[in-house]
């Protein structure tokens, strides 16, 4: 039972409710759409960049609310990080999220994003916690693989 | 081995006897997550009885060699044992001969089976596969890759909101151009019994055979092939209290006679060389390398458990869960059913105002109560319904009103944590 609650904490089922940067974002120049074809989740993540730095991320979608919370933290804490500070920042919530479940998860430098630490006591729940940041990882790279389907090139007007 | 037991269903067990065979099944003794297991996932696969466990068991510690092809003791006593079971599948099915019964890993190989060899032989550039608006993946994309190969076309009957077939479009449909209909028996998403004897009729009306997709009807309504007259019927042994990667095709011998060979091989030939190669004698042609025989034998160990409780038992005691589990579900506030046909076995496909399903799973999980969610490998009929997914708690012989009982609070205890 303890377990349960450590997975849905107060703050993830508050982002899931009430998701914060949900919509399009008008003069994104980056943006991908992740699926997760396991439960059938889609996440659409958009992302306005000026001089490597993401000035503005938002995102549209369906998903359970580990999919949906993560990806309204992940808006909320990328606003005004540099690319690459946002990889480093992934590569933590990484480790975070997939860390031995025995262990306490160590939530130094994550800030919000910390409250996901519940999710490597059920660990076919990490791909539902990552989508989002794999899709923006995918938009930032300008891969156009799936964000083709969303029919603009991803690159178009950057 | 069987020629004794008779072709029709036994009247076996009282519905009401059914539940007691719970305890002919190990695993459901066990906790999961410290709570008593509630397994509800049974159209997944189901759990497999002590006969099924110690037949297999059994069979590897005395019988085991190949089979067909041995001098010795052992290789009679595997080859007994193995085309004992097909004896046993052919009387479960009700068909004519055991020349019928093709052995496959189960009811995905059956189906590219038939769409590999029957295609080859038979569908051509601008011929019909005609299947329905609820298939499992395993009965589309066969059909696809055979249709890419050959240049056919792939028609698909609509469902209507209920998840029934609207068979006028079918009737519409049915024409010279198709060569073959595949339909679902009973839909693994949906619950829904499909009128298959009907569609068989209207489709050999037309001269065009069927294949019945019977991995989710074989577990929970008796089948009778020569009453039903389909053309193909296939089906997986994990479905039936048996073993994973066991399962029957049974086909005409008509088709399988003109059908070319699905696989080359040993066991497939007559004789083989490098001028020419006869192929063997049904079902033997379609069955190339050593094959599964310790699931063969635990399929046919499968059979006659069911059929020593009776299908029309099993089918009653299911009947009866599944009427009680909806009326229960439908008490929940904000729980929708998805699949409402007149006629259902075995499924109970619902979603939560916005509650996601896999949220659903894993609370469930922790209150030991284990049921699928995702999209049941149906895809287009989640699209159908303009869902991403569902959560399916399924039955199985073993099941209990307590069973749905403890889905029912595993639901009530997701409300609560959901603030709903």
């Amino acid at each position: 039972m303890s377990q349960l609650s450590d997975l849905y904490q107060e703050m993830i089922l508050d982002h899931n409710k009430s998701p914060r940067n949900f919509g399009t974002l008008p003069g994104a120049n980056h943006q991908a759409l992740g699926h997760n074809p396991l439960c059938g989740d889609q996440l659409t993540v958009y992302a306005r960049v000026e001089d490597g730095v993401i000035r503005e991320v938002s995102f549209i979608g369906k998903g359970c609310a580990i999919s949906k919370a993560s990806a309204s933290l992940m808006t909320e804490a990328l606003k005004g990080k540099s690319e690459g500070d946002a990889e480093l920042l992934f590569t933590k919530f990484h480790d975070l999220l997939t860390g031995p479940p025995d262990v306490k998860a160590d939530g130094k430098g994550l800030g919000k994003l910390a409250v996901f630490s519940g999710v490597r006591e059920f660990p076919v729940r990490v791909k539902c916690a990552t989508l989002a940041w794999h899709t923006l990882r995918q938009a930032l790279a300008g891969s156009p693989t799936v964000a083709s389907t969303e029919g603009g090139d991803p690159e178009a007007g950057g | 081995m069987s020629a004794t037991t008779p072709a029709t269903t036994k009247p076996g067990a009282a519905a009401g006897d059914i539940a007691a065979h719970r305890s002919d099944f190990p695993i459901l003794s066990r906790q999961v997550h410290g709570k008593p297991l509630v397994y509800l996932d049974s159209a997944n696969t189901t759990q497999k009885p002590e006969a099924v466990l110690e037949r297999m068991d059994r069979y590897y510690r005395d019988e085991n060699a190949n089979i067909h092809r041995g001098t010795h003791l052992l290789s009679e006593l595997a080859t007994a044992a193995y085309e004992g079971a097909r004896e046993k599948v052919r009387s479960f099915l009700n068909a004519r001969s055991t020349r019928e019964i093709v052995f496959v890993r189960g009811t995905t190989e059956a189906i590219n089976l038939v769409a590999s060899s029957y295609g080859q032989g038979f569908v051509k550039a601008g011929d019909e596969i005609l299947i329905t608006g609820m298939e499992h993946h395993s009965n589309i994309v066969p059909w696809q890759l055979l249709c890419q190969r050959t240049g056919a076309v792939l028609k698909v009957v609509p469902i209507d909101d209920r998840g029934e077939l609207v068979l006028e479009e079918y009737e519409r449909l049915l024409s010279e151009r198709t060569k073959l209909v595949s339909l679902v028996h009973v839909s693994n998403a949906l619950g829904t019994v499909n009128p298959v004897k009907r569609v068989i009729d209207l489709a050999h009306a037309r001269n065009v055979p069927v294949l019945v997709d019977g991995a989710q009807s074989a577990p929970h309504l008796p089948v009778d092939v020569a009453a039903l007259d389909c053309d193909f019927f296939a089906f997986s042994g994990h479905k039936i209290y048996g073993p994973t990667g066991a399962g029957a095709l049974y086909a005409k011998e008509k088709w399988l006679e003109a059908m070319p060979p699905y696989q080359g091989g040993g066991d497939m030939i007559a004789s083989v060389s490098f001028e020419k190669t006869t192929y063997n004698e049904l079902p033997y042609k379609f069955e190339a390398g050593t094959s599964n025989i310790a699931g063969g034998v635990g399929l046919g160990a499968a059979v006659d458990y069911l059929r020593e409780l009776g299908l029309d038992a099993v089918a009653a005691h299911e009947h009866d869960l599944l009427a009680y589990g909806t009326e229960r579900l439908l008490e929940i506030p904000g729980l929708t059913l998805v699949g409402t046909a007149r006629e259902k076995a075995g499924v109970l496909s619902f979603v939560m105002d916005e509650i996601h399903p896999h949220d659903i799973g894993t609370i469930l999980d922790r209150e030991g109560v284990a049921i699928r969610t995702g999209h049941h490998c149906a895809q287009p009929v989640m699209t159908r319904y303009g869902l991403p997914a569902t959560a399916r708690a399924s039955l199985g012989l073993y099941n209990t009103r307590a069973d749905l009982d403890a889905l029912v609070a595993g639901l009530g205890r997701v409300r609560e944590l959901f603030g709903r």
